[in-house]
């Protein structure tokens, strides 16, 4: 039954620019992007994590990199990575247990996530990078 | 015979379950974390030292290192099992993965407790 359902032709549309993501999919691609970011900044994470608790010249050059507008920059992006991620993440645990799962509570929670991780990132990143 | 499937998406609850679990972990840290640098931010060595000197704060970012590793063991193996479809490519990604975390929970751990 399953099988003959998934061989049945079914209509494509492969012309990119028309499909148009709803909001909660662009949500659950920034998600994953984002963890896949996360993961792969890990050791500068961990080194800037490091170089501000040794010693004082580590500490130095912990400073002297986050004072780089470059590395602020890459730093804010991050920030917004880890809202994004994190307050998605709390969407999906409360999706988890069938809140907020029918449409026009998925898109309303989805826009709250957007709008929270920004707001997040702008609060903390002004006060941790400038 | 033993016929077990090495690589392929049959891991199934525990590990999803592992995965909603470090991640309110690390959502009860985030918002611990916040709080505390809303007071005293990595401004000089010896005060931002006295942060994680506490038993507290060393232990729960202790806590939320290990459920990022654990946590991203998880979502990064995912992702390699929907993208990457030749299996000794995919289960080398995963071992290279899984080793780097290993790695870097050592290294978390000498942090923590060199200071
Ligand atoms: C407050 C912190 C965090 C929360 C609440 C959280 C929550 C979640 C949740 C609920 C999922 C499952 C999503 C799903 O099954 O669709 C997930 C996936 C994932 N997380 Fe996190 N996470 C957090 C931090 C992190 C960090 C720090 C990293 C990386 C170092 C990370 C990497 C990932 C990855 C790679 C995935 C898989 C993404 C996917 O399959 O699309 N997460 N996270």
């Amino acid at each position: 039954m399953a099988e003959m359902a998934i061989k049945k032709k079914r209509p494509k549309n492969l012309d990119l620019p028309t499909i148009r993501l709803p909001l909660p999919g662009i949500l659950s691609i920034i998600h994953r992007i984002s963890g896949a970011a996360l993961f792969l900044l890990l050791p500068f994470l961990l080194w800037l994590f490091e170089s501000s608790l040794t010693s004082a010249e580590t500490f130095a050059s912990f400073k002297a990199v986050v004072d780089h507008g470059l590395v602020k920059i890459i730093l804010l992006g991050l920030i917004w990575f880890y809202m994004h991620h994190f307050c998605a993440g709390i969407r999906y645990l409360l999706l988890d247990v069938d809140i907020g799962v029918d449409l026009k509570e998925a898109i309303l929670s989805s826009k709250i996530v957007f709008g929270v991780s920004i707001a997040l990132t702008l609060i903390v990143g002004v006060q941790v990078l400038w | 015979m033993v016929n077990r499937i090495l690589v392929g998406a049959h891991y199934g609850l525990k590990d999803w379950v592992i995965q909603r679990a470090t991640a309110i972990v690390m959502a009860v840290y985030t918002v611990i974390f916040l709080v505390v640098i809303g007071s005293v931010g990595p401004d000089s060595l010896e005060s931002w030292r006295g942060v994680f000197a506490g038993g507290f704060m060393r232990f729960a970012t202790f806590l939320f290192f290990v459920s990022v590793f654990y946590h991203a063991w998880i979502g990064i193996r995912d992702i390699w099992m929907d993208y990457i479809k030749p299996d000794g490519i995919r289960l080398l990604l995963m071992v290279a993965t899984a080793t780097v975390l290993v790695g870097y929970a050592g290294w978390a751990i000498r942090i923590l407790w060199r200071t």
